[in-house]
């Protein structure tokens, strides 16, 4: 336990000299793992510990960031950055969980896929959304005290928030709620029987998971300073589930690990070749057919560790 | 305007019958092996540009209509030999996820073979004028494809209920283990009806090129729909498949024609109110 809360000081203040140390795009670049990370860690409470594997993650994502922009564009403050963009996210992970948990399996992957396309299809289309061109030229919020229009600014802005969202999870999964989350995840007829509200445990999930997702959505408009539709399309749900399963499910750690390496790879892969998205592809059966448990688990089978 | 309205019903026929072609490979692939192929929309993106390039090099869309078809089939079956076959053990989130991987490889393949534009397909010389029927103007293309769906499903039907494959499908669906104690070779059966739903995949993107042209993204524009057509019909069943797909190509078609603004939303709301009221969908199986 202390040895962990140890580690994590460590790892956070690596990552938050990080900049002292190196040029600007090395920084973008751990940025931009960051925010995937939080998306990735979000959708890996679902996967890994409630055991609902959606494949409609970024209906969150994008909500977050279009109700940033639109909110950051009238007021640049963190009420707009922050709050409402998690409410929002919140708000229709509520609606979308209501419908989705009521089904499970493959028909849960179905249906969270089929809403977030919804999103997709209809930002893709109005004009007050900018179509599909998107929303450009969002300014960053206004911090007091911190310069987060900067690259440093925003990194400890970006890293403070990764931190505690991180610890929130934790949190979250190492509680009695998180207990029965992966109580479902083992057997969830045994759990009803004993007595859980289950859906009722499941949709608690989806919005907490929601939110997050909704919140590393608006992080990522403020990096951007744009959104497009993309933010709902399908892909953006897959390269997170890409995340999660290169690192490891189960493991909010792997996520961000799944992130780092996802992108890396990515910016490594593409100065070489064009052809990113087949070896992306390839990676990816590759760790499903002979890695299921991801780095993570990779390195807990050499090491002999045990969670 | 009854004209223009019937018009717009047999556009939405023939997509209807279009998805009914794609979605019932999915279906029939999901009733045997319990594995919801993401892929699927990359058979039909394969079977489509396997079609454009045969017809280059034939000049004959007959000819593509049959071989292309029977080219995806046959890389359904080594994706289901070498990949999907180690994974059935695991359960069926597994091979959902790698299924989902050959999404990116498929689209990065044919984006590297054909390129990234683009490419129109031309219907086949016998369909490429218009036809009026009772008032209403539509490319006899569409006709064509609107009557081979349905003869489609009749053979299909006929397949699956008439025939001793059918019923060793069927008995396969019901209950794989007990088939295989029966003496079948239960193994080859799955690699067969693999086979067979990634070459149905394979035709309807034939089929669809005439109309929807052939790009990299068309797989996955196309699994939202089918997917949907699915939900609404229930997973594993081909009547379901059959009536899902004629329902949301209305929807869709109409949607676009009265609502342009919010045409993709009325399938959507379609899906809902139907998951809703039956969650398994119109003619799934009840779920546990």
């Amino acid at each position: 336990m202390t040895a962990r809360l140890g580690g994590f000081a460590v790892v956070v203040i690596g990552l938050a000299l990080f900049p002292l140390v190196s040029g600007n795009y090395p920084v973008k670049l751990l940025q931009e793992i960051l925010i995937w990370g939080i998306f990735a860690m979000s959708l890996d409470l679902l996967m890994g510990y409630a055991g609902m594997v959606s494949f409609g993650h970024s209906a969150f994502f994008g909500i977050g960031g279009y109700v940033a922009a639109l909110a950051l564009a009238r007021s640049p403050g963190l009420v707009s950055a922050l709050v409402l963009p998690a409410l929002a996210a919140g708000l229709i992970a509520l609606v979308i969980g209501f419908f989705s948990i009521r089904v499970s399996g493959v028909y849960f992957i179905m249906l969270t896929l089929a809403f977030s396309q919804m999103f997709y299809a209809y930002t893709f289309q109005v004009s007050w959304l900018g179509a599909e061109d998107g929303l450009v030229g969002i300014p960053r919020p206004t911090v007091p005290g911190l310069d987060v229009g900067g690259l440093r600014g925003f990194h400890a802005y970006l890293l403070t928030l990764v931190m505690l969202t991180a610890l929130g999870l934790w949190r979250v999964v190492r509680s009695p709620f998180g207990h029965v989350l992966r109580g479902i995840h083992e057997n969830e007829a045994r759990m009803e029987a004993l007595g859980y509200a289950v859906d009722r445990y499941k949709l608690v999930a989806f919005v907490i998971a929601g939110v997050v997702a909704g919140v590393a959505g608006s992080l990522y408009v403020q990096f951007n300073g744009s959104i497009t539709p993309d933010a709902f399309f399908w892909k953006t749900s897959g390269e997170a589930l890409l995340m999660v399963i290169i690192g490891g499910t189960g493991t909010l750690g792997g996520a961000l690990l799944g992130s780092a390496a996802f992108i890396l790879l990515q910016s490594l892969v593409s100065t070489y070749t064009e052809r990113w998205m087949l070896i992306l592809g390839a990676t990816f059966i590759s760790f499903v057919l002979f890695a299921p448990g991801g780095i993570v688990g990779a390195l807990r089978g050499r090491v002999g560790l045990r969670a | 305007m009854p004209a223009d309205l019937f018009a717009q019903a047999l556009n939405g026929l023939a997509y209807g019958v279009l998805l009914f072609l794609l979605s019932v490979g999915l279906t029939l692939i999901f009733g045997m092996l319990d594995v919801v192929n993401l892929a699927h929309g990359s058979f039909y993106m394969l079977g489509a540009y396997a079609g454009l390039s045969l017809i280059a090099a034939t000049g004959n869309f007959w000819v593509a209509l049959l071989a292309a078809p029977v080219a995806v089939g046959l890389i359904g079956a080594v994706i289901e030999r070498s990949c999907l076959r180690p994974l059935y053990r695991r359960g069926p989130l597994d091979q959902v996820l790698l299924t989902f991987g050959f999404i990116y490889l498929f689209e990065d393949l044919v984006k590297w073979i054909w390129g990234g534009r683009i490419r129109s397909i031309p219907p086949p010389d016998l369909f490429a004028g218009s036809v009026t029927v009772l008032g209403a103007t539509i490319p006899s293309y569409r006709l064509f494809v609107i009557v081979f769906g349905l003869v489609m499903a009749l053979l299909l039907w006929l397949l699956i209920e008439r025939t001793r494959l059918g019923a060793i499908i069927r008995a396969g669906v019901f209950d794989a283990e007990m088939t295989a104690g029966l003496g079948i070779n239960i193994q080859r059966v799955f690699t067969a009806v693999f086979a067979f739903g990634a070459a149905l995949g394979g035709l309807s993107g034939v089929i669809a090129g005439p109309i929807q042209s052939a790009y990299p993204a068309m797989g996955v524009t196309i699994l939202i729909p089918a997917l949907i057509v699915v939900v609404v019909g229930g997973l594993g069943s081909l009547k379901g498949s059959l009536i899902g797909s004629l329902i949301i190509g209305q929807a869709e078609t109409f949607g676009k024609a009265w609502i342009p603004d919010a045409a993709m939303l009325i399938v959507y709301v379609v899906m809902a109110a139907v998951m809703l009221v039956r969650p398994q969908g119109l003619f799934g199986r009840p779920l546990k």
